[in-house]
């Protein structure tokens, strides 16, 4: 009742050896891939560093770079594996290495699927964290003089004017903050002392952005200053004005950038995984294939290849049984220390056969 | 009066065809590097297309790219014949090809000498066509009306933007022209009216510069407008204020840029250039060698090979030799045909 037998012939054996061998050496390259797209990815993410409040959303380039280290390796091993596998005296050396090789194989194809799903579900968690990073960055603008925030005004600036975007959520949010300094307001002048006494804190607050909000497609000049207001500029409308300043927020702008540089790199991620399957089973039918046609009087006579031994149901048993013999083994021994020293060796005994009888089919 | 004879016995002659065959192979993908830069450097300056006055400057570019693809195609017959060389049979169909080629891939090797060497010498007529191109943008900013001008002022935004410079020399340049639209002036109020009438040419000309010039490095919000006037903003000095806006010109900017490119493709065509020298000289010297074997018993015998089997004036008189023949014969035939007609 094996599961997905296939008769291998000597000539088979050796193109399956040959076929696997190129494919492990692609998917090595493949893992590379993978580690300098989690690399461009993080370097993406630590460019704007300061308009993001907390750094979740890098476990998914953190995932991508071990996992392309991880596979770089495995698919190494595994071209080393079926280099030896067709002589019958380098091959049984890799016996016990292969099931953890196994393990770390399917281990490998659950994170790139689990990285795929991260990307798509921390969309939310990325958007908290640009807005309150946007929100202290607008807040912190005027601050050039004290340390630690020096920088925010430059990198505001140039985020607005490279992203094509103005304010948190629109360029509404520059009119609720002071963004002029006040080493720069002279505070004996009648129009700073009306703003400034025109609300409770005390803040300077103008209806105008900052000139990195400027659209450099608009026909007129920019108008930074006095947006809500119509009639101080010529031939302006505040409600119709589209071109003057970029209609989108940072918060939208980032997010969709990053949005698109996860997706693009999704179709890519999954061929990785299909390759990194086909490796797997393909290892699998190589390993019993060669180990049937050792077993043989003739070794250069047909042997079966075969996924798992026993059906999925009995395989499943079989290593639960094992997992659980193995947990017993350990919990009777400080249990019963001097004390009941024959039923200790009974049982040992009784688990001894029992994983005798178990333990050649797996491996 | 041979030039640079060398011995070649026949381990030496195999080794140099060998040695021939892989550095012939190296040359050819020198040779796709070459053309690749080329076409590199022809995008980054077709990108500056509008602020350029004329196309001068792309005879650089032009010429890497046939320097590559020739190269490409000379590199490709050095490895067939030095793949042949060691074949007593096959090698003498290749010796009426070997003349001509020659010829030609000398030409070729010294054309992407002159490429390096235009690079470096192209550099004022590349400033100069900056200069007209930026004055024209600068000039046409604020027809945004006028079909075939209404991407400039987009263009010198982004221009500025990207390179961090502002105006053409200085940001002074923007004093000088009318940069903002009729479209957009109030002709009813009086500060426009004064404006107009103390020029001229009856333009609407201020002190100010577009948002594009300003500098995200200043610590205080840009200052655009009313920049001489030092009473007009609080705590500011226009001699002394230097991060507000950018204070470099766009044509030093771009010339700095183009320059600097043009750099570091000069330095690598250079070696491309020593390696493709390298590779006829090798394969000249396979050639001299392996025809002294030609005809003879024993095939290993040591030979001489040379550069030039006269001096270097007298080879090349025997190729200009047959070009002015060609050109004389025919001034020739024309003269006898002018005497009988008038005689």
């Amino acid at each position: 009742m094996a599961l997905l037998k296939m008769k291998f012939n000597q000539q088979r054996r050796v193109r399956l050896a040959q076929g696997l061998w190129l494919l492990s050496w692609l998917a090595v390259t493949c893992g590379a891939f993978i580690f300098c797209l989690g690399v461009y990815l993080k370097t993406e993410l630590l460019r704007r560093d300061e308009v993001m409040e907390n750094t979740e959303i890098h476990v998914v380039p953190n995932i991508l770079i071990m996992v392309g280290l991880a596979s770089i390796g495995t698919n190494w091993i595994a071209s080393r594996v079926c280099q030896d596998s067709m002589d019958a005296s380098r091959f049984p050396r890799w016996k016990v290495l292969l099931l953890a090789w196994f393990v770390v194989a399917a281990l490998l194809c659950c994170l790139l699927l689990a990285v795929v799903v991260l990307s798509y579900a921390l969309q939310g968690r990325l958007e908290e964290s640009l807005k309150v990073g946007l929100r202290n960055g607008i807040r912190f603008y005027k601050d050039t003089d004290v340390p630690g925030r020096c920088f925010q005004k430059e990198t505001i600036d140039r985020l607005q004017m490279e992203f094509r975007c103005c304010g948190n959520n629109n360029f509404k949010d520059w009119f609720e903050v002071q963004w002029v300094s006040n080493r720069y307001l002279d505070f004996t002048s009648q129009e700073v002392k009306d703003r400034v006494r025109s609300n409770v804190d005390n803040r300077y607050l103008l209806d105008g952005v900052p000139f990195s909000c400027c659209n450099p497609a608009s026909p007129r000049p920019c108008l930074q200053y006095h947006l809500t207001d119509s009639r101080a500029h010529y031939n302006y409308e505040y409600q119709s004005e589209e071109l003057n300043l970029y209609g989108r927020g940072c918060r939208q702008a980032l997010t969709d950038y990053y949005m698109g540089l996860m997706n693009s790199t999704g179709p890519g991620v999954l061929s990785v995984i299909l390759i990194q399957m086909s490796v797997l089973l393909s290892m699998r039918y190589l390993q019993t294939a060669v180990e049937g046609a050792m077993a043989l009087e003739n070794p250069e006579e047909e042997s079966e290849g075969y996924l798992l031994e026993k059906g999925v149901k009995e395989t499943y048993q079989d290593v639960r049984a094992k997992v659980l013999n193995l947990v017993k083994f350990v919990q009777v021994d400080p249990a019963d220390e001097g004390a009941s020293g024959a039923a200790e060796g009974e049982k040992t005994a009784d688990a001894n056969t029992e994983k005798a009888a178990t333990s050649p089919p797996a491996s | 009066m041979v030039v640079m004879k060398m011995k070649f016995p026949f381990q030496k002659r195999v080794k140099l065809a060998q040695g021939l065959w892989l550095l012939s192979w190296c040359a050819t993908v020198a040779g796709a590097t070459t053309f690749t830069l080329g076409c590199l450097l022809k995008t980054e300056l077709r990108r500056r297309a509008e602020v350029m006055d004329n196309t001068d400057i792309h005879i650089v570019p032009n010429t890497l790219m046939i320097v590559g693809l020739a190269s490409l195609g000379i590199n490709y017959f050095a490895s067939k014949i030095c793949q042949d060389a060691l074949d007593a049979g096959r090698f003498p169909r290749w010796k009426n090809f070997l003349k001509p080629y020659f010829a030609v891939s000398c030409f070729f090797t010294v054309l992407m000498l002159l490429a390096v060497i235009m690079s470096y010498a192209m550099k004022g007529s590349l400033e100069s066509s900056l200069k007209v191109g930026l004055r024209n943008g600068i000039r046409f900013y604020k027809d945004t009306d006028t079909p075939g001008r209404c991407f400039q002022k987009q263009n010198i935004d982004r221009l500025q933007m990207e390179f961090q410079c502002c105006g053409n020399n200085d940001f002074r340049d923007w004093f000088e022209v009318q940069w903002i639209s009729n479209r957009y002036l109030d002709f009813n109020s009086k500060e426009v009216k004064d404006r107009v009438k103390s020029n001229v040419d009856g333009r609407y000309l201020v002190d100010g510069v577009p948002f594009s010039c300003c500098n995200p490095s200043s610590p205080r919000p840009c200052i655009q407008y009313q920049l001489t006037n030092n009473s007009a903003h609080y705590n500011y000095d226009y001699q002394t204020e230097e991060l507000n806006i950018y204070l470099r010109g766009c044509r030093e900017a771009l010339v700095h840029y183009y320059m600097g490119l043009m750099n570091t493709i000069g330095a690598g065509v250079l070696s491309i250039f020593l390696l493709q020298g390298s590779v006829l000289v090798s394969l000249r010297f396979l050639q001299t060698a392996m025809e002294a074997v030609a005809g003879k018993e024993n095939t290993e015998i040591e030979t001489e090979g040379y550069l030039l089997e006269k001096g270097v004036k007298e080879t090349i008189m025997e190729y200009v030799n047959p070009m002015l023949k060609f050109l004389l014969l025919k001034n020739q035939v024309q003269e006898g045909e002018a005497a009988p007609a008038t005689a």
